[in-house]
């Protein structure tokens, strides 16, 4: 980019960009960067709900669809997996939602690294063209299923074992280059752009959560890149970091030595926390929805705080729960069965501060609230299997059915894009100057929620009774019963259902851009302060001439004697309503407003 | 170009001194870096505790490459030291930069000689790894050089500028200490003491 330079001054000057280009395309502004960001991640996200309905058609109705080839199949399981956990969610939460409420929410003018903050989105978007590209390369995506285990990865007999997984493994180090140099400006804008009055205890939890999922991101990525690199390496110069000596479709290949079981470690170490990546901007974004659809505090705020960073920390110790049935040293198994069980108490902690928050709350049934809701219900449901699965002897017997993929559905799928949703109806006026439909919302929201309910609660019964997952094709098995093929169909019918729904939430985004109603600056009556930016939407620099200063955090909700049931954050440190454990000086600056 | 960022009295961060949100952002991603030569590290001892391992014989130049650094390392510190009591740093600084330069020369330099003695990318992991992290570790100097590059060409050479290229260049002295422990301590026979396997 040969104009970088010049462009990068007039950012700089903090003038506005004019030019069409510069404004919307290689735009430095945190909010245009996080557009553009999650409206990639919502098209790749299009994709991998796609793929999804595609493997639905197959369970649901074999034989019927005579494109859907077993080979077929299994590159739709792969993509959807990736596309959804990588592509999808973490892009969205850390690059979309991390972008634009960072910045406003603490009081900055944008983030403190503009341009690489403009370069990590275009890497992703590279690192998502790889990946598409991959459907059209010869042999197709990888069909190795997302973990992408070897030897089987790369190996014949495997679908995309050539072009597939090799573009697959570069498009990940893509990404990972991506996330890091979004993570870098996250990080670093939490740590040194908050305005005046802004301590790190006042910070909404959205920040709290985005932030540590994005520490865990830089610390767990690098996992990821370790093991990508090397099975690359394994695949095409031939090295044997990963694979042993072994005797492909009667061949002997040139490997000998490595050691699959290496492989799944790096990948789970990667593969745990990211879980949490995704989880906690979710856990941050609901408590500050709840706080303000039921207008109040919320419960617990410090409390919140440690859980997030104590989840984040144990994510970090419980990665080979995922390989029980991998074999370990039973000591091994104690350990990560305990930590596992562990992390079930700063979540509780958690989901029961929600519940506190809403008791004798004014609850606001509006769409962000309904999915906030829902989202807790599918959370516990999601989080209790969980606790089924964390047991060494309960998990080896269910970890191959279908008991897993309702549970990781339920838990890191379906409940973080419920907050998504939420939040998107949330945040939408603020981003567009417009409120989206009503009508659609609660269309979209209904069938959803229950759409969801109705897909994977079947499925907990299909585990149980063994149905197991992976497999294309389940006729001829004695084991499984009529009823559990029908119960299939159902599934299946339920999942086009909602599949096609997430489109009217689509058309909602982009009619409601044109069509919508006008946006108040401050249409949920919030306290936090990415409300009270001068414009709406906030305009470039976010802060007009003056930065904000903070006198209080983000929940002072229903405040007794205030004027209004909110107090904003920037208002007049006078009107009181500062958190239950401010500094004295706050309080004293408070009382004395009071008086005078 | 002021990398990336700009006039700060206008967009109003940086309250402390200049330069602090970089100096947080480099501190940042050393720790990134860390983590992933620590993962490296980890994956090195457990590979080469299999039966297949075979020690190498470390080339000769890997001490002239570690002296290079070691030297590079000190001029960017007394550049730092220079530019911070604004004399004129730029002849240290360039040579830091020379430094790290000749490094990454002399470390495919080692390339050859190993090469030369039969050491190939595949089959021993031993080898495998050491061309692979070597290779890692030249990029990160390599980005450090850009970095540098830049540092040059631009029309404000700040003091915290130079002292930021500084700690980037400890860092990479420290973590090539580190692997060139790991490559004479760690053999397969110490490998598999630490795994258990042997």
């Amino acid at each position: 980019m040969a104009h970088s330079a010049d462009h990068d001054h007039d950012d700089a000057a903090a003038h506005e960009p004019t030019s069409f280009i510069n404004k919307y395309v290689w735009s430095q502004d945190h909010k245009v960067i996080a557009v553009q960001y999650a409206s990639m991640a919502i098209v790749v996200g299009l994709v991998g709900v796609l793929l999804s309905d595609l493997m639905r058609l197959q369970i649901g109705f074999p034989g019927h669809f005579a494109f859907i080839t077993p080979e077929r199949y299994y590159q739709f399981v792969t993509m959807h997996g990736m596309i959804m956990v990588i592509y999808l969610l973490t892009a969205l939460f850390l690059g979309g939602f991390g972008n634009y409420l960072i910045p406003l929410m603490v009081g900055a003018r944008d983030m403190v690294f503009p341009y690489m903050n403009m370069l990590s989105f275009w890497v992703y978007l590279l690192a998502v063209v790889v990946l598409m590209a991959s459907f059209f390369a010869p042999g197709g995506p990888t069909g190795a299923g997302w973990t992408l285990y070897p030897p089987q990865s790369i190996l014949p007999g495997t679908p995309g074992h050539d072009w597939g997984i090799i573009l697959m493994l570069v498009s990940l180090l893509i990404f990972i280059v991506a996330t890091t140099m979004g993570g870098l400006n996250y990080v670093t804008t939490v740590l040194q752009a908050r305005c005046e009055g802004m301590t790190l205890l006042r910070m909404p939890l959205s920040v709290w959560g985005i932030f540590t999922a994005t520490v865990l991101a830089l610390l767990a990525f690098p996992a990821l890149f370790v093991s990508g690199v090397m099975l690359l390496l394994d695949k095409t110069l031939g090295t044997s970091f990963f694979i042993p000596a072994v005797v492909s479709l009667g061949q002997l290949t040139g490997y000998k030595g490595g050691s699959p079981l290496l492989f799944q470690h790096l990948f789970w170490f990667f593969g745990h926390p990211e879980v949490y990546i995704v989880a906690l901007p979710a856990f941050g974004i609901v408590s500050d929805l709840i706080s303000v659809h039921a207008r109040k505090a919320i419960f617990g705020y410090r409390m919140m705080v440690w859980a997030i960073l104590i989840i984040g920390g144990l994510s970090f110790v419980v990665w080979a729960h995922h390989m029980f049935v991998s074999g370990m040293n039973p000591w091994f198994g104690f350990f990560f069965a305990t930590s596992t069980l562990i992390i079930a108490v700063p979540t509780a902690i958690k989901v029961y501060n929600w519940v506190l928050t809403l008791w004798r709350g004014d609850i606001h049934l509006s769409v962000p609230m309904l999915f906030t809701l829902a989202f807790m219900l599918t959370f516990l449901a999601g989080g209790l299997t969980g606790l089924f699965l964390g047991n060494v002897s309960v998990d080896i017997p269910l970890s191959g059915t279908y008991f897993v993929v309702a549970h990781f559905h339920m838990v890191m799928g379906v409940a973080p894009l419920l907050v998504v949703f939420g939040a998107i109806y949330h945040w939408y006026p603020k981003i567009s100057g417009r409120m989206l439909n009503d009508h659609l919302g609660h269309l979209h929201f209904w069938v959803t929620f229950l759409g969801t309910y109705l897909i994977y609660f079947p499925m907990h019964y299909l585990g149980i009774l063994g149905m197991p997952r992976r497999y294309y094709n389940f006729e001829g098995y004695q084991f499984i019963p009529q009823s559990a093929h029908q119960l299939n169909a159902f599934i299946t019918v339920v999942a086009l259902i909602v599949g096609a729904t997430q489109l009217v939430f689509v058309f909602n985004l982009v009619w409601s851009l044109f069509r919508g109603r006008r946006a108040d600056p401050n249409p949920w009556r919030a306290a936090s302060l990415e409300w009270f930016t001068p414009q709406t939407p906030p305009a470039h620099g976010n802060w007009g001439a003056q930065l904000p200063v903070v006198h209080r955090w983000a929940y002072a909700y229903s405040v007794p004697g205030a004027a209004e049931d909110f107090i904003p954050q920037n208002a007049p440190a006078q009107a009181g309503g500062q958190e239950p454990d401010a500094t004295p000086l706050a309080a004293s600056a408070a009382a004395t407003g009071v008086a005078t | 170009m002021s990398a990336g960022v700009l006039a700060p009295s206008v967009l109003g961060w940086q309250r402390a001194q200049p330069g602090a949100a970089h100096s947080v952002g480099l501190w940042v991603f050393m720790g990134v870096a860390t983590v992933l030569f620590s993962l490296f590290g980890v994956a090195y001892v457990m590979r080469l505790s299999a039966s297949d391992a075979v020690a190498i014989g470390l080339p000769w130049q890997l001490w002239l490459s570690t002296a290079w650094l070691l030297v590079g390392s000190a001029l960017m510190q007394q550049a730092a030291w220079r530019a911070q009591r604004g004399q004129v740093s730029r002849p240290a600084m360039l040579a830091g930069g020379g430094c790290a330069l000749a490094f990454v020369v002399t470390q495919a330099w080692a390339w050859q000689a190993l090469l030369g003695a039969k050491v190939s990318l595949i089959g021993n992991p031993a080898g495998s790894f050491f061309y692979l992290l070597t290779a890692l570790h030249a990029l990160h100097v390599a980005g450090g050089l850009v970095a540098w590059a830049w540092v040059q060409l631009s029309s404000e050479r700040a003091a915290w500028r130079v002292a930021l290229c500084a700690r980037y260049w400890h860092f990479l002295l420290l973590v090539w200490m580190a692997l060139f422990t790991a490559f004479s301590l760690i053999d397969p026979e110490a490998a598999a003491r630490i795994c258990g396997t042997r």
